[in-house]
């Protein structure tokens, strides 16, 4: 009876847990592996190479399993980039401003009442993001601008920009919050300003977890399919200016995923862009991974 | 509505009734089906209805496409695929050859467009329409309507609606590449036609039912109707395809000829769609 107890409090939950968390990295490979099984048949089955696919604009992939068609995705990979780019010039500084305001400059209030309402922006379903810019924003950028139609890479930016900035919002403001209390005391002491105490003292300690904030930000904008989607047009050709339609990856899968033909070469590209998609997460995780790392050697050395 | 509701339930019960003797052998079991977003608003009804007078069969329908579908009833995984385009056209040959078409119904594709558009342009030949989604005209007063940009929207390359479309009304000209935008969805699609002035598309005649936000446009100066589809005259239209892989089981065959039967096709012509026996072309 003793021996039995023993077992379970000792061996059976770390057994159970262990599992678990074996159980989410297999998981995670396995769909690295499938994504590699299903997208690498574009460049092994179909013969296209890894150049076309990333830089020609040419895309045409047949919807049967004979191929013969085109799979550049560079007007899909130029529409991700340039609406998450313009997302992360938008949010970036209001996410800064933000963290500092409410860490620094009235941390009564951004306790209480700023940071339960950036953190309740997270919870939205980004269709419901869609929604509104595509009933409010998309005719308000083309009565502001006189254009034809108001879907653009301006109006994905926009609503990818209000996407993230929470999530760039919080990680930031958790970072400048645990700057030691010392460095600022210190600061204080020798006579500097508020200011000066954020601005050279506060923002260069919490550097890498702002970095981390802004590449978890930029993470999230590259994934984000329906709400893009919604706004901006998907029309197949490189954006002119961030006033004209475009379209890019996320909404590309969404859009011809059920319609395409199972191991077809159409769809097959998909799931070369899917591919793409993942390799692209996995190098910002990274980023991350190499920027705390960064920041440990530092303190190290610090000490 | 109510009026409809009690006649059909009525019909229902007098089909029952007539049948009483064949059908003491009550039907039960599951039928699954999966594809064509076209067609699943018009199976799910018929699946409503059907369960009204065999409460013990169970139906579960999903979208997903064209693709989807064919792919799903070819490896097993449901027993009806809908799809909007034949299965040839997305299988390999040998597992199309294995599926049984049933052509429940026909659907007709429309041209439409803006209202502003719309209120000059109310008919377009087959050659201005081919150059209006080619590109080569960019304009509404090249063809006789407004002095407006010419704003193509359209569905992607592999919708089924775009493959009709393309065949009949485009004679197989390849739309403009790059140079429209591409919705998902026919209700999103219709949507962006009423929002945007200048702007034309192609829809099925069963969103434009209950329909005043956009403009409809004749093809030669016939109307797209189910009238002209059946007469042949119109020729944008396509059927519908329920696929079962070999003969249809018992409950699957009951099923499909109750979409098929006499009583049922009131309903879809309700519905927008057109009744498969009453066409007098075939394709």
């Amino acid at each position: 009876m003793e021996k039995k107890s023993l077992f379970w409090k000792e061996h059976f939950w770390r057994g159970l847990i262990t599992c678990c968390g074996l159980f989410v990295i297999v998981l995670t490979l396995a769909i690295g592996a499938f994504l590699v099984y299903k997208g690498s048949g574009t460049f092994t089955k179909y013969g296209h190479s890894i150049f076309e696919f990333l830089f020609s604009s040419k895309w045409s992939p047949a919807d049967n399993s004979t191929g013969g068609g085109s799979v550049g995705a560079a007007v899909y990979i130029v529409g991700s980039l340039s609406t998450c780019g313009l997302a992360l010039l938008i949010a970036t500084p209001f996410s800064l401003a933000a963290a500092i305001f409410m860490t620094e400059i009235s941390p009564k209030l951004g306790n209480k009442f700023f940071r339960p309402a950036v953190e309740l922006f997270v919870g939205i379903p980004s269709v419901i993001y869609g929604w509104v810019g595509l009933t409010t924003l998309v005719p308000a950028i083309k009565k502001v601008f006189h254009l034809n139609m108001g879907y653009s890479v301006l109006a994905a930016g926009i609503v990818l920009a209000v996407m993230i900035f929470p999530s760039i919002t919080t990680v930031a403001a958790d970072a400048i919050k645990s700057v030691p209390i010392d460095y600022r005391k210190a600061a204080y002491g020798l006579g500097a300003t508020r200011w000066q105490v954020i601005y050279q003292i506060v923002l260069p300690a919490a550097k890498p977890g702002i970095f981390t904030g802004i590449i978890m930000g930029l993470a999230r904008a590259f994934g984000e399919a329906l709400a893009v989607a919604m706004v901006i047009g998907k029309m197949r050709s490189f954006p002119k200016s961030i006033l004209s339609p475009t379209t890019n990856l996320t909404s590309a899968i969404a859009s011809d995923m059920g319609g395409a033909m199972e191991g077809g070469e159409y769809n097959t590209a998909l799931w070369t862009m899917a591919l793409l998609l993942f390799l692209i997460s996995l190098l910002f995780i990274f980023i991350i991974h190499r920027i705390v790392a960064q920041k440990g050697e530092e303190k190290d050395g610090n000490k | 509505m109510m009026k409809k509701a009690f006649a059909l339930g009525l019909a229902a019960v007098m089909a029952v009734g007539m049948t009483g003797a064949v059908s003491a052998q009550e039907l039960s079991g599951s039928i699954t089906g999966s594809g064509s977003s076209a067609l699943l608003p018009l199976a799910q009804d018929a699946a409503d209805a059907f369960k009204e007078l065999y409460p013990d069969v169970s139906i579960t329908l999903n979208g997903g496409g064209s693709g989807t579908g064919l792919k799903q009833v070819s490896d097993g995984s449901v027993d009806i695929g809908n799809s909007d385009v034949a299965a040839e056209t997305k299988l390999e040959a040998d597992a199309a050859a294995e599926l049984v078409d049933h052509k429940v119904c026909v659907v007709t594709m429309a041209p439409i467009v803006n209202k502003e558009v719309g209120e000059s342009v109310t008919s377009l030949t087959k050659e201005q329409l081919i150059d209006i989604f080619t590109g080569e005209v960019t304009n509404w007063n090249e063809v006789g309507g407004p002095d407006e940009e010419i704003i193509l929207i359209t569905r992607p390359q592999t919708s089924g609606t775009r493959a009709l479309f393309k065949e009949y009304a485009l004679d197989g000209n390849e739309e403009l590449s790059g140079g429209s935008l591409e919705t998902d969805d026919s209700g999103t699609l219709l949507q962006s036609v009423a929002d945007n002035e200048g702007a034309i598309g192609y829809i099925a005649l069963p969103y434009l039912m209950n329909n005043d936000t956009v403009s409809v446009v004749a093809i030669d100066g016939v109307e797209p109707s189910l009238e002209n589809t059946y007469n042949g005259t119109y020729p944008v239209w396509g059927y519908e395809h329920m696929y079962t892989k070999g003969e249809a089981s018992e409950v699957v065959q009951a099923f499909i000829d109750f979409i098929t039967g006499d009583e049922y096709g009131k309903r879809i012509e309700e519905q927008g769609y057109g009744v498969t026996a009453k066409m007098t072309v075939e394709r």
